[in-house]
């Protein structure tokens, strides 16, 4: 691997520097901000009256004053120039942007345990908006358009045995709108797959609520036919002393663009947010996300892994950790790490670290983009492997770190098939 | 018995200032049953040697030969050579991340073979050889290399050793870096894999120390990409008195007549 970059924060660190008006750190030119009152995005009543920037002063560079609103007019038209969107190849966004979202949805079957509750509910449902508000036009045009939703409920102290399974399979590639909400109630304990299949063109929102105490796993696995478009906003919201891990594997599709963010609202929450990928010829796999350390003493770690095989095979990652000025006592660290396994794929990756106070633990980030070391296939084709099942052996080793995480083994075991099928296709 | 030939091999590599040449024409031949030791000081050429003979990429043969019982090695494919049965210690064995050694071991041994081991016997196999070089159990979880110390990951590669049973093996500085008790450790494994009879071992190293412990059969001294000197055991002994002072460019070159091969 080349171009390992690791910094650690000190403590004492000076805040964020301003940087030229109008201008991101990077000097790219971005649009005027949008200016209003509240702090945190789903901070009181600035969510309720619908459009808001972050607070007064907020630099426009920062992730604190990306535009948030339910309103899909809030949204200017995309031009591909913004800065969320300056990797996403609009065009094959299949109108996810700019149609009217009235296509089927994928269809939702949930097989759970008797103890979690699963509902299907109208737009009314006062859940709806409880953890999440879009922050990007295809978002917001999902939330606009989506007419019914499905509410899965972990009741408080409720240790769900056995997952809770959430299959969304598409019904066509009419553009389409889904809402998801997942309330693990107080000391629940419980993990939710979410697993995407079939043909679809989707804009997806997802509230995720983990309350005070709860132990909650969201896996949400994007195995679409090669046809499919997916956008899904993850939104998460992290209560007192509650733990949260989110995993992401994105395998399938044409254009898929997961953006999970996780807020703390209370002290000594832990986040664990983990990604794979795997981006063979022509296919456009991308991860933003976002970890909002606004309270103190909170823990995140981020781990996102891919490997990107054949022509125009394209990955982006982007990882923001906000650690605002109330945010002391926080430990965190995100990192990133690309596989090229062939020429013609590239793979994009910023890490975004915003630090607010000094009186951290830790705020650390790392981003690497290599090839296959030559050394490593030098080493175990000196013991006799052949080269191809030396580079089998590096990139599956490379990425059964993120699938020994799950803890589930029917999936574990399905990735690994799957990552095996992906890894088979490069010997053609 | 097999026989692993040197002829006349010159070796370059490509630096930042141009082409190199590393090795200057040496030839050595070893056959199983035997030890052979190559002493030099650093820089002399001794690991680009071992290097080239597993056909690391870096090093470009410009002439001469390798050959394992005829065969032309130097044609053959990194694999191919393991196969073949030549087998390097490496000096700075490389961390493989997400491999455990358990999968790796088996795969290397599949590979070496053509067929995977009996599971039950290899079990047993992996287990007593790592206790013999002491090796802690949890190392056959932990990924290759990854995190071991220099000297765990000497014990490894001999672990390696004594698992795949090679034709011939090519110790590139084992020694270095090893305190008393991982020399002996490791200087064991070795003589218990050239106990069989049936491995010849190319041991390429700085210091006499470990010929304490392995005895080898014939020494040869490196200097300059060339051996410069060749003998039994008793030229190791004089080398640990007199160093490689007397084979400084100039000073002796001269009175030393260029070994034969």
């Amino acid at each position: 691997m080349t171009d390992i970059t690791t910094e650690k924060a000190r403590i004492g660190a000076p805040s964020a520097q301003p940087f030229i008006n109008g201008f991101t750190e990077e000097g790219e030119s971005l649009s005027p901000i949008n200016v209003a009152e509240s702090k945190a995005p789903l901070a009181g009543e600035a969510v309720k009256s619908h459009s808001h920037g972050g607070g007064v002063g907020i630099p426009d560079s920062s992730r604190a004053g990306r535009l948030t609103s339910y309103k899909l007019a809030d949204f200017k038209p995309l031009t591909g120039m913004e800065e969320d969107w300056r990797f996403t190849p609009l065009k094959r966004l299949r109108g996810l942007h700019t149609a009217v979202l009235n296509g089927t949805a994928p269809a939702v079957s949930v097989i759970a345990p008797d103890s979690v509750k699963v509902e299907t509910v109208g737009r009314d449902d006062q859940r709806i908006g409880s953890a999440a508000i879009p922050e990007d036009r295809v978002s917001a045009n999902a939330w606009e358009n989506f007419s019914e939703a499905t509410v899965i409920t972990v009741p408080a102290e409720v240790q769900a045995e056995g997952e809770i399974n959430v299959v969304l399979t598409g019904q066509g590639t009419d553009a389409s709108a889904q809402h998801l909400v997942i309330v693990a109630q107080k000391f629940s304990k419980s993990v939710v797959v979410l697993d995407h299949q079939g043909s679809a063109v989707v804009s997806e929102n997802v509230e995720i609520v983990v309350e005070d105490g709860a132990e909650l796993s969201v896996i949400s696995l994007q195995e679409w036919n090669d046809d499919a478009v997916h956008a899904s906003s993850q939104q998460a919201k992290i209560g007192r002393d509650a733990k949260f891990k989110h995993i992401v594997v994105s395998l399938g599709g044409d254009l898929v663009r997961v953006t999970p963010s996780a807020r703390f609202t209370a002290p000594g929450g832990e986040v664990e947010l983990l990604g794979l990928y795997f981006a063979d010829a022509g296919q456009h796999l991308e991860q933003r996300l976002f970890v909002d350390h606004a309270v103190a003493n909170c823990k995140s770690n981020v781990l996102y892994k891919g490997a990107l095989q054949g022509r125009n095979a394209h990955a982006v990652w982007v990882g923001d950790v906000l650690i605002r000025k109330e945010a002391e006592g926080t430990d965190s660290y995100e990192a990133n790490r690309n596989l090229l396994l062939t020429d013609g794929a590239r793979a994009d990756s910023v890490p975004n670290l915003e630090i607010e106070t000094g009186l951290i633990k830790g705020a650390g980030h790392a981003s690497a983009t290599g090839r296959l070391d030559d050394e490593h296939l030098f080493y175990l084709m000196a013991r006799g492997i052949p080269e191809d099942v030396a580079r089998r052996l590096v990139v599956r080793g490379f990425l059964h770190e993120i699938i020994q995480h799950i803890k589930v083994p029917a999936i574990e075991e399905r990735l690994t098939a799957s990552v095996e099928r992906e890894l088979a296709a490069t010997n053609n | 018995m097999s026989t692993l030939e040197i002829k006349d091999l010159h070796v370059s590599i490509e630096t930042e200032q141009g082409t190199k040449e590393i090795l200057k024409g040496v030839s050595l031949t070893i056959r199983t049953g035997e030890t052979h030791a190559i002493m030099g000081p650093n820089g002399s050429g001794k690991s680009t040697l071992a290097s080239t003979i597993a056909g690391h990429p870096r090093y470009n043969v410009t002439s001469g030969t390798i050959t394992l019982d005829g065969e032309d090695v130097l044609a053959m494919s990194v694999d191919e050579r393991a196969r073949a049965g030549v087998f390097l210690a490496m000096q700075y064995p490389v961390e493989v991340p997400g491999v455990t050694m358990t999968n790796f071991l088996r795969t290397a041994k599949t590979a070496i073979d053509g067929e995977a081991p009996k599971l039950r016997t290899w079990t047993k196999d992996v287990k007593d050889a790592m206790q013999q070089l002491r090796i802690d159990a949890d190392f056959a979880q932990r990924n290759v290399n990854e995190g071991f110390s220099g000297g765990e990951k000497k014990r490894v590669e001999i672990l390696q050793l004594e698992l795949f049973k090679p034709r011939f093996a090519v110790l590139d500085e084992t020694d270095s870096g090893l305190d008393v008790d991982a020399l002996k450790v490791v200087s064991e494994g070795v003589n218990r894999a050239h106990s069989t009879g049936n491995m010849g071992t190319l041991l390429i190293t700085h210091y006499t120390r470990i010929l304490r412990y392995i005895k080898p059969d014939f020494v040869h001294v490196f200097v300059d990409g060339q051996v410069v000197e060749e003998g039994g055991p008793e030229l190791a002994d004089r080398l640990e008195e007199e160093g490689y002072d007397r084979y400084a460019k100039g000073a002796g070159a001269a009175a030393i007549a260029p070994a034969q091969a």
